[in-house]
């Protein structure tokens, strides 16, 4: 039973590291995915066996009570769980995933915990120092600081996203040395516990201010950097799984955990460089605190914005040879990606060319847009990225430009006193004719002036991007009847 | 086993994930994220074993069950969230 235990458990690294690898591809994600999810099963099952040979080694009975609490927590999860992820629609996929990541969060902590509690009634601090080093102290901490950080983090995250909390930076004087303070108390509060775990108190005052400090570190990073964001929790939430790992002696954690915690950190570098600001940037800055208000344009005068009407845009697209849809946040909040596909096929129809460029920062999560596009069917070879689509896009007859503002705002290449100069950005001005689908002229989320809608070959469609979608389309087929 | 083996262990799975995705396309970042973030509900199998280890411990033992609960909300609802997003990414025979 030993030798099986092991083979299970071995397995389970095992799929975790090849259902990551053939996550990496379009065609092989999915079956990635069930076999990463044959591994947990087996991780589980493993454990199982572990439970019952552990007590077979203390010559402790075994008997159904003893798997109860497993077997309870497990089903009433499964119970919050399985509805939740079956019911959520496609666009509230970022906050749902936000959500699942801080109950991850919160399990290290509690494992954490119960791990200190029941080492804390076994034996007394002095013999478990004197047994097992420093080494479940620290962890123990570490797992209930970065659990405690992304449980409550990830829920305002989760807030933000599902907008029960302002989706703006919320900075007050004097944060970042508040935070700096926190973080300086818990490092001390840490050196202590490692040293004297049998300071109960320092761990639960701790569990406190390591909740309130997601709160803190969360709360004044603005909606449009939620990507960032949320890569960043979900490597922590691998990391906590480490730490926990290492508190509770099991080596699957420890280097599941660290997986996580590794493809958590490539994500989020990914986001940074598409968006050409550093972690600290993002982190610290509030950037986008000035949202809504006065767009920041330098005060130059650019002229007048030139508007046409669904029924004038509807010529230019009737003689496109190529269209490529650049869609943004806008097209997630109208619904529109079932409208966009449906023009997208009677555009091919029509004989143009249709591809998709997405930024990698569009929208509120990594790749936000290539689910919603999924969603609707669109096959995911359309789907251009922004490397790919640049150097071609002065051939592009008509851009279309769906709800997107910053990410193709051409002062971010032109002017370098503009605050997101240096971001790469997909360089639809470079498109013959651009329409940009937006209910008003406000700014983006940077609250910078767009000096794309003033060029002589851009057009504003004025109006909610989904019914002007659907303007289109009506129009088509009207000339088409 | 020893800190020094755990450690090492800690070190080259690292390493093995930044190579396992470094080169993800955009396509997949949410599905990605979202599939591993299942996967760090590893911490169930944590769980497992402290609550059905402290037997006699009650407060443990709850402390520990509850981690249950939460880290199988996290597999389980991580799993199946992102399998509803995989199937939908297909590619058109046209």
């Amino acid at each position: 039973m030993e030798a099986l235990m092991t083979v299970l458990l071995l397995s389970a690294a095992a799929c975790f590291i090849f259902g990551l690898k053939l996550m990496s591809k379009p065609a092989t994600a999915r079956k990635g995915n069930l076999i990463s999810a044959l591994g947990m099963t087996m991780a589980v099952l493993g454990t199982g066996l572990l439970i019952v040979h552990d007590h077979e080694l203390a010559g402790q009975e075994l008997g159904f009570g003893t798997f109860l609490p497993v077997i309870l927590g497990i089903a009433l999860g499964a119970v919050v769980g399985i509805p939740a992820a079956k019911l959520v629609k496609m666009t509230a996929m970022p906050e749902m995933v936000a959500l699942f990541n801080g109950f991850g969060g919160i399990a290290s902590l509690l494992v954490g915990w119960a791990e200190l509690h029941g080492k804390l009634q076994e034996t007394s601090p002095a013999e478990w120092i004197a047994e097992m080093g420093h080494l479940p102290s620290s962890t123990i901490f570490l797992a209930m600081l970065i659990g405690g950080v992304t449980f409550t983090g990830s829920l305002v995250a989760f807030g933000k996203l599902a907008g029960y909390i302002t989706s703006k930076p919320v900075l007050y004087k004097g944060q970042n040395f508040v935070n700096g303070l926190i973080v300086l108390l818990m490092l001390g509060g840490g050196i202590w516990f490692t040293m004297d775990p049998g300071q109960y108190w320092i761990f639960l005052v701790a569990a406190v201010i390591s909740l309130g400090l997601g709160i803190a570190v969360v709360i004044p990073i603005g909606g449009a950097d939620m990507p960032v964001v949320i890569s960043l929790l979900n490597s922590y939430s691998g990391l906590a799984a480490c730490a926990a790992g290492f508190a509770v002696n099991n080596v699957l954690l420890i280097i599941t955990g660290a997986l996580v915690g590794a493809s958590g950190i490539i994500l989020t570098n990914i986001m940074c460089k598409a968006m050409n600001r550093s972690l600290a940037n993002v982190l610290f800055s509030g950037f986008g605190a000035a949202e809504g208000s006065t767009a920041a344009g330098g005060g130059k005068d650019r002229g007048e914005a030139k508007s046409k009407s669904p029924e004038d845009a509807y010529y230019v697209l009737e003689a496109a040879r190529s269209v490529v849809f650049i869609p943004g946040y806008g097209m997630a909040v109208a619904q529109a990606q079932h409208a966009v596909r449906e023009l997208a096929e009677i555009l091919e129809d029509n004989g143009a060319e249709v591809s998709f460029a997405v930024h990698p920062v569009a929208g509120r999560m990594p790749g936000h847009m290539n689910v919603l596009l999924a969603e609707a069917n669109v096959s995911y070879d359309k789907l251009i990225g922004m490397e790919d689509i640049n150097p071609i896009m002065d051939t592009i007859d008509v851009a279309i430009v769906i709800g997107a503002n910053d990410v193709v705002n051409p002062a971010a290449r032109d002017e370098p006193d503009c605050p997101i100069y240096g971001m790469p950005i997909i360089e639809a001005d470079k498109a013959r004719t651009v329409f940009i689908l937006k209910r008003s002229m406000a700014s983006g989320f940077a609250g910078i002036e767009n000096p794309l809608f003033f060029n002589d070959n851009s057009y504003m469609v004025f109006g909610d991007a989904k019914r002007t979608i659907e303007a289109f389309v009506a129009e088509f087929k009207d000339a088409a009847s | 086993m020893s800190f020094e083996v755990l450690a090492f262990l800690f070190l080259l799975s690292m390493f093995l994930g930044l190579e396992l995705i470094s080169k993800v396309p955009a396509t997949l970042h949410t599905p990605l994220m979202s599939g591993s973030n299942a996967i760090s509900g590893i911490t169930l199998i944590g769980a497992m074993v402290l609550a059905a280890k402290t037997e006699g411990n009650l407060m443990a033992m709850i402390l520990a069950a509850v981690a249950v609960f939460f880290a199988s909300i996290n597999v389980v609802g991580g799993y199946l969230v992102t399998d509803r997003m995989l199937e939908m990414f297909k590619k058109k025979e046209s």
